[in-house]
Order: C-alpha cells, then structure tokens, then sequence
C-alpha cells in the first residue's frame, strides 16, 4: 500500500487573511489518506519560470467530511505570489503528505507557541491534541497586531495569548517575553513549537530550563521532500539527517546546538 | 510496442531510461509513485569504502532552470549498502548499479572489490566526477592520467561492466573520454554536473556551504548534448547520457547524439513519476517514427550537407 501519493488537487477556497498571508483550501480528487499533524506537501507552482523545485508547504488543517486540506501560505517570492493568485477551480499539483509528525500526547497540559507565519501546522495540531483530552494554551507572536494569523480559530481550542513586536496587541516583544514562562510552578507539561528558527530554538532554552520537552517543526530548503537528494538536512544526534522524512518534528533536544 | 531494450556493453536493460545517482535515493523512496520494476536500471547513491557525513547545511541554491548542490556524498559506507540496503532491493527484477566514489584509488579499489563479489549487482558506475568533495572526486576525472591510472586500477579488480562518469568541468572531455576508453572502461557516462555558483545579493553571502556547488537541471543540457555528441565521435565504447533530462524528447536527443542509455536526474525532484513518462514517450516516438528498436535511435543524428561541423579541424 502507498502511502505517499501525487494528485492535481482542485482549489475550492483562497482566503485572504491580511496583505502578505492566505489560506488554500484544496480538494482532494482521491479520498484523502491518513495524515496527521506536522505533516507537509510539496507544491508544483505553475506559471512561475524562477521557481524550478517544487516548494514544500505545511498542512494547516485537515477536513475528512470535505476531502479538503487548507494550507496556510505567507507571500514571500515569486511562486508564493503566483499560488496567491490561484481561484476556485483552479488546480495544483502535490505530493502528500510528506514528513514525520508531531507526538500527539493524551489528557496533559500543553503549550503551542507560533511565530508569524509559524503558526501553520498548529492549527491541525490543536484540534488533533483536544480531541485527545490536552488541555490547550496558545501563545502566538507577530510583528504587530495586523499579523496575527488565525487567533479567532485558535481560541475555540484553547486559551490564547498575544505578543506583539510593536506592542500593538498583548505583551509588547517576542513570545520569549510572556509571563506565561514566569508562572511558578510552570504548569506545561509539553511544548510545541513553529517560527523562526531564532524563536524556535529560544523556546527551546526555556522548555530546557522548565524541564519540558520540546518539539520544533523545522523548514529547511528542500528539493525532493521524498529522502532523495539529501539537501535538506540538519546535524542532530545521529548526525545529518533528512528534515523531509526524518522531520520536518524533531525533538529540540535532538538536534546539534539547540539546548545545552 | 516498440523494442526499447539497449545494451551497456555485458548489461542488458529493458529500456534505456536509468535513474541517475543521488537523485533517486536507493529506488525505496519513489517506489510509491514509480513500479521501478519498469526501469531499465536504477542507479543508486554515490558509495564510498567508509562512512560520510557529507557538507554542512545548505546545501542547495536553486537557479535559472536548474539547481546547485554540495551534499558531498553523504552516504552510510559500502558495508552498510551491502548487508542494510541490498537485501531489501533484491525483490525487485531490475538491475541495480552502485555509483562508487572516492578520495584515494585505494578506496575505489576496496568499495569495487566488494561490489565484484555480490553477482546480483552487475555494473558500478565509477564517480571521478565529484565536485563537491575536497580530495579526489573530480580530481580523478578532471586528468587524463588520473582518470585512466584510476579506471585501470579498479578494472584489474572488477569483471563485470564498468562505467565510468565522466566531469564536464574539462577543457576536453574527449580526451578524459579516450583516456578511460584506453584503461578499459566498459562505458562512460556523462555528464556530471557543472561547477556553479550562487550568492545571496543582500546577505552578500554565498548560498551554499561550500561557496560552490554542482549545477543540474535543464540548464545544462545543451552542454550535456554537444559532450555527449562530442564523445560519440570519440570512442567506440557505449555512451550513457545525462543532463537536464525532464522529458521523453529530451531523452531521444540525447540519444540521438550518440546515447544508447539516458539518466534521469534533478527531473525526479519536480515530479517522481517522470521517469515512467520517459519510457512511454520513448516507445510513442519510436512508434510513431516507425523505429522498431530503440538501438536505431542511438547517433541517428541526421547532419544536413551544408552544415559546417566546428568540432572537425
């Protein structure tokens, strides 16, 4: 039985969230298989000569009723515009789902904290970890109030709380600045985690201190997104390994430099 | 059906559509979208005597229709293709070729003297074309006294095909091509990637690890062509030709060069089936041309009188 396929899904939403961010929701033409959490897909982007490879994008939610995905997808070069442009009836040609998946614990106490655009797989991670009995605490940083991505679904999942850059919402700084890593005893007892790199690995630090583990969602520029080409890799503990198939989740405490 | 089946000298393929090294993992990780059991061969993996950790992150820029790379031949050593990876790919009917690379002859020597004793495995494809390592690769391949004392060296040790992949980072490939003719290469194929670079304009930082990096992809296929072309009119030994292959008809011109095998490279990563796409085109084009054997195809180049030929002096 595969368990990796490749299909022209067809667009049936493009949901514009703000100047530089939307939501592609994409039907399935085949009943969708198991996916879970943290997985991914790798996108053919039509129409734009400079984007050559295909692109990997995580899945932001996941709906079986519909056999739809939604991809949450920030406009940042050339084939992201041109995937900001797609209309309903549109297709799109993916390979999925790719990847790992984050570790779904069961009636715990968790932290998902998102940065910018990071917030992507959490979504589906949410709802996945509710249904298993988590109570849920989101912590979601951006630039300024305008960025903030998702915060009304969020809520209907768990509590949520805001950092801003400019302090135009919630604590002024970055996620790392919340009272919320203060709290004594910190109430968490895992903590999970997509953004930049710079604010994934401070998460890290403070899961460290809490003695809490961590999972981080990586992006690293891929080609094949398959454990082909060996060109995403990250230096972990068993050395370099395919963020494509050995991640895109890892362990914070698995890879090279990221906790002392 | 057109009869697609070609020889690369005592190697017999089905058709002549092959996957090219590191580009398609050990055949495992596409067998979801390809029945690789349709291929002519699967080549696999770059595979050194010990084990490598290859280059840093990152590793790959991607450019006008192409990519660079500098994986640096990270690979789990020959042992453990032998005893972890080669049993689970004797299910499949096809052959398998290791891609065998090195820093030191002693160290082609060991990986091939391996290889020679599994009969299953009947060709290797000699990697002296590199470059994204710091000793050896393609300084095997960029010398033609290098590249021969290196072919002679593993064909001493070696009886079944020899292929030897050949660096287009060479004033002449001809004479690497002739060199390895000459110290008993079975066949050569050609051609690696070219030596490339990118920079990042505003970080003003190179994008890769390694500053430079091997270029693939369908902007090397007209350099890819004429090498090929080049070297037809060069050796009499077979040709197997690479380089920016996305499709069937690039595949034929390729062999219409003087090609009587293609490797599918960098295609693999945009979509997996393609090499699948490959075969079947082939077989309409031969249909449709009225070629009942692919072997007609090889050096069919039709050269119309007037043409002027620069590469004859």
């Amino acid at each position: 039985m595969p368990n990796k396929f490749i299909h022209d899904f067809i667009v049936t939403k493009n949901i514009e969230l703000n100047v530089s961010h939307f939501i592609l929701e994409l039907l399935c033409p085949e009943p969708l298989p198991k996916i879970n959490p943290g997985q991914f897909v790798e996108i053919k982007v039509e129409h734009s000569p400079s984007t050559f490879l295909r692109r990997p994008f995580s899945i932001h939610e996941v709906n079986l009723q519909n056999n739809t995905i939604q991809l949450l997808i920030q406009k940042k070069g050339e084939g992201t515009r041109q995937l900001s442009y797609l209309k309903k009836g549109d297709r799109l040609n993916l390979i999925y789902p790719l990847g790992n998946s984050f570790q779904i614990v069961q009636h715990e106490k968790v932290l998902l904290v998102g940065g910018g655009c990071g917030v992507a797989p959490l979504l589906f991670l949410a709802r996945i970890l509710k249904e298993n009995g988590n109570e849920i605490k989101i912590l979601i940083g951006a630039k300024s109030k305008d960025n903030i991505l998702e915060k009304e679904i969020f809520e209907r999942l768990g509590k949520v709380f805001i950092t801003t850059e400019d302090g135009s919402e919630g604590t002024r700084g970055f996620v790392i600045h919340h009272g919320i890593w203060r709290q004594t005893p910190f109430m968490f007892s895992k903590i999970y985690t997509c953004g930049p790199e710079p604010m994934m690995k401070a998460v890290a630090r403070l899961a460290q201190i809490h003695r809490v583990a961590c999972e981080v969602s990586l992006e690293q520029t891929m080609a094949c997104g398959l454990g082909a080409c060996l060109c995403c890799v990250v230096n972990t503990k068993n050395g370099n390994v395919c963020t494509c198939t050995q991640g895109p989740v890892f362990l914070s405490e698995e890879l090279t430099g990221w906790t002392h | 059906m057109a009869n697609l089946t070609t020889q690369i000298h005592r190697l017999k393929l089905q058709n002549p559509v092959m996957t090219a090294s590191g580009t398609f993992g050990y055949g495992e990780e596409f067998a979801d979208f390809v029945d690789l059991n349709r291929l002519g061969a699967i080549i696999v993996k770059g595979t050194t005597s010990t084990e490598r950790e290859g280059n840093p992150y990152p590793r790959m820029a991607e450019t006008a229709s192409g990519m660079l790379n500098s994986v640096g031949l990270q690979n789990k050593g020959i042992d453990y293709f032998i005893h972890d990876i080669w049993p689970r790919l004797k299910k499949y009917k096809i052959p398998f070729i290791v891609n065998v690379s090195g820093s030191t002859i002693e160290e082609y020597v060991e990986t091939a003297e391996k290889l020679n004793s599994i009969e299953e495995l009947p060709a290797i494809e000699l990697n002296i074309s590199c470059p994204n390592v710091k000793e050896g690769g393609m300084a095997f391949g960029t010398s033609c006294t290098a590249a021969a004392k290196v072919t002679k060296s593993v064909r001493d040790i070696y009886h079944k095909t020899l292929i030897v992949k050949l660096s287009p980072n060479v004033t002449d490939i001809t004479e690497i091509a002739r060199a390895v003719e000459g110290a008993g290469a079975d066949a050569v194929s050609l051609i690696n990637t070219l030596l490339g670079m990118a920079i990042d304009a505003n970080s003003r930082k190179p994008l890769l690890s390694t500053i430079t990096g091997g270029l693939s992809g369908p902007a090397i296929k007209p350099i890819a062509l004429r090498m090929v072309w080049q070297v037809f009119q060069a050796i009499k030994i077979p040709i197997i030709g690479i380089g920016g292959i996305m499709n069937a008809t690039d595949a034929i011109e390729f062999l219409l060069a003087g090609a009587s095998a293609i490797e599918v490279g960098t295609a693999n990563f945009i979509d997996p089936t393609i090499t699948s796409k490959i075969i079947d085109g082939i077989n309409d084009y031969c249909e449709r041309n009225h070629f009942t054997s692919v072997k007609d195809l090889v050096g069919a180049l039709i050269i119309p009188e007037q043409t002027v030929d620069m590469n004859i002096s």
